[in-house]
């Protein structure tokens, strides 16, 4: 992996003794967002190794934890080269960190630093992080960064799905496919604090069922079906196209900052059976249609 | 009505606040606010579980069974059969895990 920083004790600036220290991951961009942060300033980093994860991800994990920041301490000698005894560390990473334990196994006492590495000046100057330097946020920006990612997870069978549904019922329902996939993975994270309700699910059920729509329209209205198989028709996409949308867009609560596993065990519970249910009725309905068609009833 | 984040498993036991305001300092949604006497329970729904603040409290005054809400990391642990909270958001490292490329403001499972 080429996201790695050796773990250890950096320098930025000319640091002295009485230089603060601020701790890090051993991600590349963790390591660099701080850096550049820093720059103008006398301090030190200690990189833990976290194996190459960022550091909210590590904390979750345990990686970037008591024991590592207290070991980290004594393998760089620490203790040595400043005279203080604070470390600062990432907000974030406090899922992972005792705070009192770190004191009491390496005797540097932890200071929560803020959320993002860009508030660091800020926060050095004064010595404080703002409650609004505290919050975790979910801007836009962020989450389009995190749509291109979601698609290429489902991409390669997507495409599959795509293709083989060109050749089964034509290239509209290959465009549903793909379409009730874009909308998961990229039209949602874009979307997601404009959709109606609280819940991924049904937040994707809303998204994906509007999507529908323009596909049902055309498959009712094409190849001149009886009124029965018209009715089959759009009701095939409404009820698959949807349950697609919406299990993606629940599989997106991973990579948000928000959400609980309580709450989304909830609606796993909830909704996937829902899912489950739309998904195969729609299938079925599609396979009756077609096999109707190719008995050559309609 | 669509809503299961209104519940979780945050439990603040106000007596054995001792103010210290770490948790005020460590929750990324603003759960906890500084009170006078001891922390205030501001916005309990907003709690993502992910225990900065019970592990932090000096005095044990939080409780909370951590975790990471990713339904992915769940519902594969479902179908290997496993625990679901065991489901771990594999996070970087090998192929097929979640997280990774984003800075330290992004959760878990970003790169799956």
């Amino acid at each position: 992996m080429g996201h790695r920083v050796e773990p250890g004790l950096y320098q930025i600036g000319n640091p002295t003794a009485e230089s603060p220290v601020l701790a890090s991951a051993n991600y590349t961009l963790s390591f660099d967002a701080l850096r550049s942060a820093l720059a103008g300033f006398d301090a030190y980093i200690l990189v833990l190794d976290t194996n190459g994860i960022n550091v909210w991800c590590a904390a979750g994990k345990g990686t970037f934890g008591t024991g590592e920041l207290a070991s980290r301490i004594e393998t760089t000698g620490l203790a040595g080269i400043v005279t203080h005894r604070k470390i600062i560390v990432p907000q974030l990473g406090a899922p992972g960190i005792s705070a009192l334990e770190v004191q009491r196994r390496s005797g540097f006492r932890v200071e929560y630093g803020p959320v993002r590495a860009s508030d660091l000046p800020e926060y050095l100057r004064t010595g404080k992080a703002t409650s609004e330097m505290r919050r975790v946020q979910f801007p836009v920006r962020d989450r389009i960064v995190l749509a291109p990612v979601e698609l290429v997870h489902v991409a390669l069978p997507a495409i599959v799905i795509a293709a083989v549904l060109w050749f089964l019922a034509g290239p509209v329902a290959a465009l549903a496919a793909i379409a009730a996939v874009f909308a998961g993975t990229v039209l949602f994270p874009v979307l997601l604090p404009f959709i109606p309700t609280r819940d991924f699910s049904t937040k994707g059920l809303l998204l994906g069922g509007v999507v529908a729509i323009p596909f049902a329209a055309a498959f009712a209205s094409g190849s001149a079906l009886p009124g029965w198989a018209a009715l089959i028709a759009a009701i095939t996409p409404l009820l698959i196209m949807p349950a697609v949308t919406a299990y993606l867009a629940l599989n997106f609560t991973g990579s948000t900052t928000f959400t609980s596993r309580t709450g989304v065990k909830k609606e796993i519970f909830r909704y996937v059976p829902v899912m489950t249910f739309m998904a195969v009725s729609g299938i079925i309905l599609g396979i009756v249609l077609g096999v109707t068609r190719l008995l050559g009833v309609i | 009505m669509f809503d299961s984040y209104a519940e979780n498993t945050l439990q603040y036991h106000k007596d054995r606040c001792i103010n210290c305001k770490r948790c005020t300092q460590v929750c990324p949604h603003g759960v906890f606010a500084e009170g006078p006497e001891h922390a205030e329970l501001a916005h309990p729904a907003a709690c993502m579980e992910c225990g900065a603040c019970a592990l932090n409290c000096p005095v044990q005054a939080i409780e909370v069974q951590s975790g990471v809400g990713c339904a992915w990391a769940m519902i594969s642990a479902a179908i290997r059969g496993k625990d679901m909270d065991s489901g771990e958001c594999s996070c970087g490292g090998s192929e097929g895990s979640c997280c990774g490329v984003q800075e330290e403001k992004s959760s878990c499972c970003n790169e799956k």
